[in-house]
């Protein structure tokens, strides 16, 4: 995983609410046994029509929006399966982050796994990024804010573990193995129990 | 004195390796990784490239159902898997678990099954436990008062590599469901309703404890449909307290504890329920008296309305009319005698022996409506024996349907088994997302009753016109 310090992009806006993982990625493109590719696919139904054209009305189809690091939706957004190819396919197009008022808890965590920042925000920033789509933003992991090209900027939550992992570019599985003598040290005392 | 606690925190204390701190997430213990073909081979494969082991290959068990047809032919007659990327999934996951050492309900095995049914079934989940798979629908196993969520691939391997994960503690949010549902009202109707109440984000780092007279007057298929769809709401998992019911069912189950071992965990079981006095972080009431059948008209599991009513309006909300616009529907007509072209029992939600019951009993002696397409789908190879034992698989078939092999099938048609664009389904399943069912397919949840109801009309239909008349 590529280390993460700061994003700046200008944004791509889907102003919808709960946007589920279906959307994001259709369960037929999940025949798969690698997690390479799936950003062709990336809001296949939405992006596509029934000959495989693109939709010219569709937001990230349009002209402006190619080059976005930086997603923003409506509330709730990645609600439904755990599927984790809705973040690789995410990332694989491109982005980088995705900024809303609400996240669904496992859509969340597999981000944090995957380089994707989950960005959560207030209702009036939320609003007035739907808005605007294309303001250019920039994202700091260091101090967990974003800021908006008024040069406000606004605080986001984002756990230290997690953040360390995103800036160093290290996933979870080194600290989990880490823990062996504890969890040896709890499966002993289990099986005594 | 200690103060009063949650089911929920019992569990999760009773499984801390680790706490959490300031800079660090709690590692938790996993009693039970379940798996199945689609979320594992890339976790397989961070296992390989790392040279490392599946640390309790005895508390991981594997089956295949997400992309497995339903055809008998081919599942046992030898003929090819239409689709070969799925076949494809299912070879790997089998050379995935020879190599590491897992033990695979596979294809033909006689109690394969759809994962959040065999696990019940077995008698592998089991109260006070915590169970993961790398699917959202897990949250079905908390019905015996196990914690139990989904997770995504990565975690599959660590889960894999330490049989642990790493996890911030969620908050508590208690469902009391009050009085008793009437005739022809389901867990299905309950939980919709549930959802409908919360909204599909109104669970959002929480775990629900389903409580009250309604949830401990269901059996426990009821109380897995449930907590199935407790993700449905946002929630991280849904739990129920283990009581006699969860006993006599487990009691003969192939794999729960038997003899003394089998007294002492039913002595420790009986320690779960939450303590009198326990608080919870939010709490919703919702009368289970006054509830209808219920049937969704939108595409989130939230958009939900008595099959009596009408589909509302919202203004000013772009999903909402999207929604609407995808459906077909429009606001203020109502939603009997809307057209069905396809009709699905089955999936994890509503696919095990009471709910296949309750549709033969709305089918039994009728026929579905000309030119509806009908697919009854058991949740299980065993469920399908018990089943036929009882005769269900000939009234649905007298009745027009197709009885197939069991697997997750039209819930998300990664087997082929879809619904066509611009069809309307009425669907035991948990998702009415669009596109879920296939490309343009519109889905109506509803439950098993409903289903069978408006096969028969060929139109959305109260079950209880029928049940009266039968």
């Amino acid at each position: 995983m590529e280390p993460i310090k700061s994003i700046r992009s200008r944004t791509a806006v889907l102003p919808f609410t709960n946007i589920d993982t279906d959307q994001i990625i259709p369960a037929r493109f999940l025949r798969a046994t690698t997690r390479e590719g799936f950003g062709k696919h990336l809001f296949s139904e939405w992006r596509y029509d029934a000959s495989g054209n693109p939709r010219p009305d569709f937001a990230l189809n349009k002209p402006e929006a190619q080059g976005c690091a930086i997603l923003v939706a409506g509330r709730n957004f990645g609600c439904g399966s755990s599927r984790e190819h809705a973040p690789w396919a995410l990332t694989d197009y491109g982005f980088r982050a995705v900024v809303s008022t609400e996240f669904a808890d496992i859509f969340r965590n597999n981000s944090l796994k995957n380089g994707l920042v989950p960005v959560l925000v207030d209702e009036a920033t939320a609003e007035w990024l739907i808005a605007n789509p294309g303001v250019e933003i920039t994202i700091d992991l260091e101090t967990s804010t974003l800021a908006l090209p008024n040069g406000k900027a606004v605080k986001f939550p984002l756990e230290p573990f997690a953040r360390y992992c995103l800036m160093n570019g290290v996933d979870e599985l080194g600290f989990l193995l880490s823990k062996n003598a504890e969890i040896a040290a709890y499966e002993a005392k289990r099986v005594q129990a | 004195m200690t103060s009063p606690k949650t089911m929920f925190e019992k569990v999760w204390e009773q499984h801390l390796v680790a706490p959490q701190t300031a800079d660090t997430p709690a590692v938790l213990f996993i009693d039970l990784h379940l798996i199945h073909e689609v979320t594992s081979p890339q976790a397989f494969t961070v296992l390989r490239e790392r040279g490392l082991k599946v640390r309790r290959p005895d508390l991981t068990l594997a089956t295949m159902d997400h992309s497995t047809p339903t055809r008998t032919e081919q599942v046992f007659g030898g003929e090819p898997i239409t689709i070969e990327s799925a076949a494809k999934q299912i070879s790997a996951l089998e050379k995935n678990t020879a190599e590491f050492s897992i033990e695979l309900l596979g294809l033909q095995h006689h109690q394969r099954g759809i994962v959040h049914v065999i696990g019940p079934e077995l008698g592998v989940t089991q109260p006070g436990k915590t169970i993961v798979c790398g699917d959202s629908h897990t949250s079905t196993h908390g019905a015996f008062g196990a914690l139990a969520f989904g997770i995504g691939s990565t975690e599959v391997g660590h889960v894999f590599a330490s049989q642990c994960l790493l996890q911030t503690k969620p908050k508590t949010l208690a469902v009391n469901a009050h009085g008793k549902l009437r005739p022809g009202v389901t867990a299905k109707d309950l939980v919709l309703a549930i959802i409908g109440k919360l909204g599909v984000g109104g669970g959002t780092g929480h775990v629900i404890e389903f409580r009250g007279e309604a949830i401990r007057a269901l059996d426990m298929d009821a109380r897995m449909t449930v907590c199935n769809m407790s993700i449905e709401a946002g929630a991280r998992a849904g739990m129920i307290a283990p009581d006699e019911t969860t006993y006599a069912y487990l009691k003969d189950a192939p794999r729960s504890p038997k003899g003394a071992a089998w007294d002492a965990a039913v002595a420790r079981w009986k320690q779960l329920p939450s303590d009198p006095g326990a608080k919870f972080d939010k709490e919703i009431d919702i009368d289970a008296s006054a509830l209808e059948p219920m049937i969704t008209y939108g595409t989130n599991p939230g958009m939900v309305i008595p099959v009596t009513g009408s589909v509302p309006a919202r203004n000013g909300d772009a999903a909402f009319d999207k929604s609407l616009a995808y459906m077909g529907f429009e606001a203020g007509t109502a939603i009997r005698d809307k057209p069905v072209n396809v009709v699905f029992v089955g999936s994890c939600t509503n696919a095990r022996l009471s709910d296949l019951r309750d549709a033969a009993r709305v089918l039994r002696g009728r026929k579905i409506a000309p030119g509806v397409q009908m697919l009854v789908v058991p949740g299980s190879q065993q469920v399908k024996k018990a089943a036929e034992a009882e005769g269900l698989d000939q009234v649905f078939k007298a009745a027009g349907a197709e009885w197939r092999e069991s697997g997750c099938s039209m819930c998300l048609g990664m087997n082929g088994d879809l619904v066509g664009a611009g069809q309307y389904s009425v669907s035991t399943s948990n998702r009415n997302f669009e596109g879920r069912q296939g490309v343009g397919a519109r889905t109506l949840l509803a439950s098993p009753l409903t289903a069978a109801a408006s096969a028969v009309r060929g139109k959305v239909t109260d079950p209880r016109e029928l049940l009266a008349s039968s």
